[in-house]
């Protein structure tokens, strides 16, 4: 580990303070969003203080260093992902990213490239957050595409056993999430990637999970779209990333202003991308925020980040294993897994257990986790979720085990 | 603790022993709700007869506080008139949305003022409410298919 944890909550206003009268602050909910250091908090404080105008307008200074910020987190996102920096465009969030994806494809003239019909195939996976399930049912709906899936196995791996049938010459389009946000599974990319491609489908990779905790290189995952949130990247709400490199063949998904190249009373010809898929003023300070997130992280060490929270997700498995009646719901082992680990204690309904944590000042997420197929097919209508980051240590997983045997105790 | 006036004894015995569960085989109205936050379900029989409910069955799966609430209004709401148990579902709703200002009147609730502690942790009030809100919908669609008799 080459960064200290007491340095890094330093950084993080946050846990300055308490919960439920007096407690530690113990956040074990990075999954659904992460917490922000003060350079990100200041980052987009000073972009309204200092520099605010509308980027991509305006003859003035301060339109000036506006459109510098916003492009300059572009590029840091590029450096990031290990992409060019025409190839990252800023939404409102993955949720939307995923969606533009959808809808511009479902904009595809006929017989274009991104076109579908009821011919072909989208391919998603049963562990997918609804985020990127809902958007393709949707598409298949609209075009008359036909949606079919990987199956998950009883301790949580994707089922490849099937890829030919599933992954046929008809795919257009694979989704699926690079790591399970309820499972904390990785998935087998590369053999997807290969099926995917020697049909000459596209990869769409939902990296929601996996780019805010482990060194992410576009090329080398091979895939053709990726997104991720800024919230969960220790960035700012409100803005989220399309990494692709396939923009060029895609349509708009949303038409406005800053999205043309010319218009007239009657047609309109696009802008390259990615300015074509950021109709309007985009979140500006956001993905100020954004690149400050970055720069942080970047400034601890991807890898390192990603070994800290390997050391800490194998404690915090052996520590919950501990626990008598309480189940993982996912791998148990660390081989392709991350910092995401789901359980059932019991009989403890995990509302309940989430209550009682709470008031231990240990703060986790509850309920089916935006993935409802998923849980249904595990045969558990909700789970109880601890999640780590870089500012997560054992003394955190310490007091979730000490908050869960209490809550045993208290449900009893 | 604070967590006790949410985790009540009475609602950690209609938990674990609650009342009116399994599905009556015939029924006025059914209903099936879900609170799609976290997953919590339950579905409702709910029988009336003469402007008279006087059977209420069900069945789910969720957290103490959604089902203890179900079961409480199970017992509570069963032999009311359909205004009698509007009044209640009122009064019992008023009392979710109190913030915590609120004890309940034990004669109109009796055991459902053991919720009122769940007024004050807002992320748990439609917990509390799932049960009732199905019975709304359940009278609802009795009193449109018979006139409420």
């Amino acid at each position: 580990m080459a960064f200290s944890v007491a340095n890094v909550r330093q950084d993080f206003p946050i846990f300055e303070r308490t919960i439920r009268d007096g407690k530690k602050l113990v956040y074990l909910d990075s999954g659904a969003t992460s917490q922000k250091p003060l350079s990100v908090i200041e980052a987009e404080s000073n972009f309204y203080k200092f520099h605010n105008a509308a980027v991509h307008r305006g003859a003035h200074q301060l339109a000036e260093e506006a459109t510098d910020a916003y492009e300059g987190a572009r590029l840091k996102v590029a450096k990031f992902l290990g992409a060019d920096e025409e190839q990252i465009v800023f939404t409102k969030g993955a949720t939307e990213s995923l969606n533009l994806i959808a809808y511009a494809m479902g904009n595809a003239e006929p017989g274009t490239r991104f076109a579908l019909t009821s011919k072909d195939k989208i391919v998603v996976t049963e562990m997918e957050h609804h985020a990127n399930l809902i958007p393709w049912q949707q598409l298949a709906a609209r075009t008359g595409a036909q949606l079919s899936w990987f199956e998950v196995t009883p301790d949580g791996r994707l089922d490849l056993s099937n890829i030919n049938a599933v992954i046929t010459e008809n795919t257009k389009v694979v989704a699926l999430t690079h790591q399970s946000n309820v499972l904390g599974t990785i998935i087998p990319l590369k053999a997807i990637v290969a099926r995917a491609h020697a049909v000459g489908a596209v990869v769409v990779l939902d990296a929601c999970q996996s780019a805010p905790h482990m060194p992410i290189d576009v090329k080398e995952l091979g895939v053709d779209f990726l997104v991720f949130s800024g919230h969960k990247a220790l960035g700012s709400t409100g803005v989220g990333v399309l990494w692709s490199s396939e923009l060029d063949d895609l349509p708009p998904f949303l038409y406005g202003g800053s999205m043309i190249e010319t218009v007239t009373m009657t047609a309109a010809t696009w802008a390259p991308a990615p300015r074509k898929f950021e109709a309007g003023v985009p979140n500006m300070a956001q993905a100020v925020g954004l690149g400050a997130a970055i720069d942080y992280l970047t400034a601890h060490g991807m890898s390192n980040v990603h070994d800290h929270e390997m050391a800490l997700t194998k404690y915090l498995i052996e520590k919950l294993l501990q626990v008598p009646d309480l189940k993982i719901v996912g791998p148990t082992d660390l081989d392709s897994r991350g910092g995401t680990v789901s359980f059932t204690v019991g009989e403890i309904h995990p509302h309940d257990l989430g209550q009682y944590v709470d008031s231990q000042g240990v703060a986790v997420r509850t309920g089916h986790h935006c993935a409802w197929p998923l849980t249904r097919k595990l045969g558990v209508p909700a789970t109880t979720r601890a999640s780590i980051y870089l500012y997560n240590d054992e003394s955190d997983c310490d007091a979730l085990f000490d908050a869960i045997l209490g809550a045993q105790k208290y449900f009893a | 603790m604070e967590l006790d006036s949410l985790y009540q004894e009475v609602i950690l015995d209609h938990y674990k022993h609650p009342l009116n569960k399994g599905l009556s085989e015939t029924y006025g109205a059914q209903v099936h709700h879900v609170n799609p936050s976290c997953g919590d379900e339950v579905t409702l029989n709910v029988t009336a007869e003469g402007g008279v409910i006087n059977s209420i069955t069900w069945d789910g799966v969720g957290c103490s506080i959604s089902q203890a609430s179900v079961s409480i209004a199970s017992d509570l709401l069963v032999n009311k008139s359909f205004a009698e148990a509007d009044a209640i579902l009122d009064e019992f709703t008023e009392l979710m949305h109190s913030k915590g200002t609120k004890q309940g009147n034990p004669d109109v609730l009796d055991d459902a003022v053991a919720l009122a502690g769940v007024s004050k942790f807002p992320a748990r009030i439609k917990c509390a409410l799932l049960g009732w809100m199905a019975f709304k919908d359940a009278a609802v669609r009795i009193k449109t298919t018979t006139g409420g008799e």
